[in-house]
């Protein structure tokens, strides 16, 4: 199912494109969205093992389900402060 | 009180509005952009953030300060966009009874802050280049922030 991911920071640069609309399994977590990512934007591998993955205002667990959520974000370490 | 915002922080207002007859302590920290990191030059820095998810997550770190000292009021202010040397990025202000709980729960989220609030710093080196600020990444290796 069409799914969008915000992007920040780096990931948005590398990526080129402030959202990314990926076609995900309808059981689809956290964990496989990362590899989703990594295969259909191919410029995100650099930094793949480092991704935080935020559903909503929290962050994912890899376990947590993705598929068709309309607040998904991936974005690398932060940095603020 | 919890801000993003991309105007200079007034921290003296922030200060104010966390002091407090009940209050025997108050401490603020100010985060400020600073010129040399290991060796290099920074001219500015550029904040970028997940403002819905930032103001979230500094809500449930206030929580959290609350749950473990006898916080009186707390206010963090992050600042967005091109920052100069010298400029404040964040300010931090406590109040507490006694000056090691106003100490502790300052440090502590100024501390989570930079841990899991989603805000990002860009270099902008006196070399010309620009590099985003991610902790643990391999650009960070040897330049551990």
């Amino acid at each position: 199912m069409k799914t969008v991911v915000k992007l920040f920071a780096r990931a948005r640069d590398l990526a080129g494109a402030p959202t990314l609309e990926l076609d995900l399994a309808e059981s689809a977590t956290a964990a496989d969205l990362r590899v989703v990512l990594g295969e259909q934007v191919p410029a995100l591998q650099p930094i793949l093992p480092s991704l935080l993955i935020a559903v909503g205002n929290d962050y994912a667990a890899p376990t947590t389900r993705v598929a068709g959520r309309t607040d998904l974000a991936a974005f690398p370490p932060v940095s603020g402060g | 009180m919890i801000q993003l915002t991309h105007a200079p922080i007034d921290f003296a207002a922030l200060t104010e509005s966390v002091r407090s007859t009940q209050a025997g302590a108050v401490v603020l920290f100010l985060g400020t952009v600073r010129e040399m990191t290991h060796g290099r030059q920074t001219l500015a820095l550029d904040y970028d953030g997940y403002p819905e998810m930032a103001e979230a997550q500094l809500r449930e770190l206030e929580a959290d300060a609350r749950s473990r000292w006898p916080v009186i009021e707390a206010g963090i202010v992050h600042r967005l966009g091109h920052l100069e040397l010298g400029d404040v990025s964040v300010a931090v202000a406590v109040s507490c009874p006694h000056r090691h709980q106003a100490f502790d729960a300052g440090r502590f989220l100024i501390d989570r802050l930079k841990e899991v609030v989603p805000i990002w710093k860009k270099e902008n080196w006196s070399d010309g280049s620009t590099e985003w600020v991610h902790p643990g990444t391999d650009e960070a290796v040897g330049r551990k922030q």
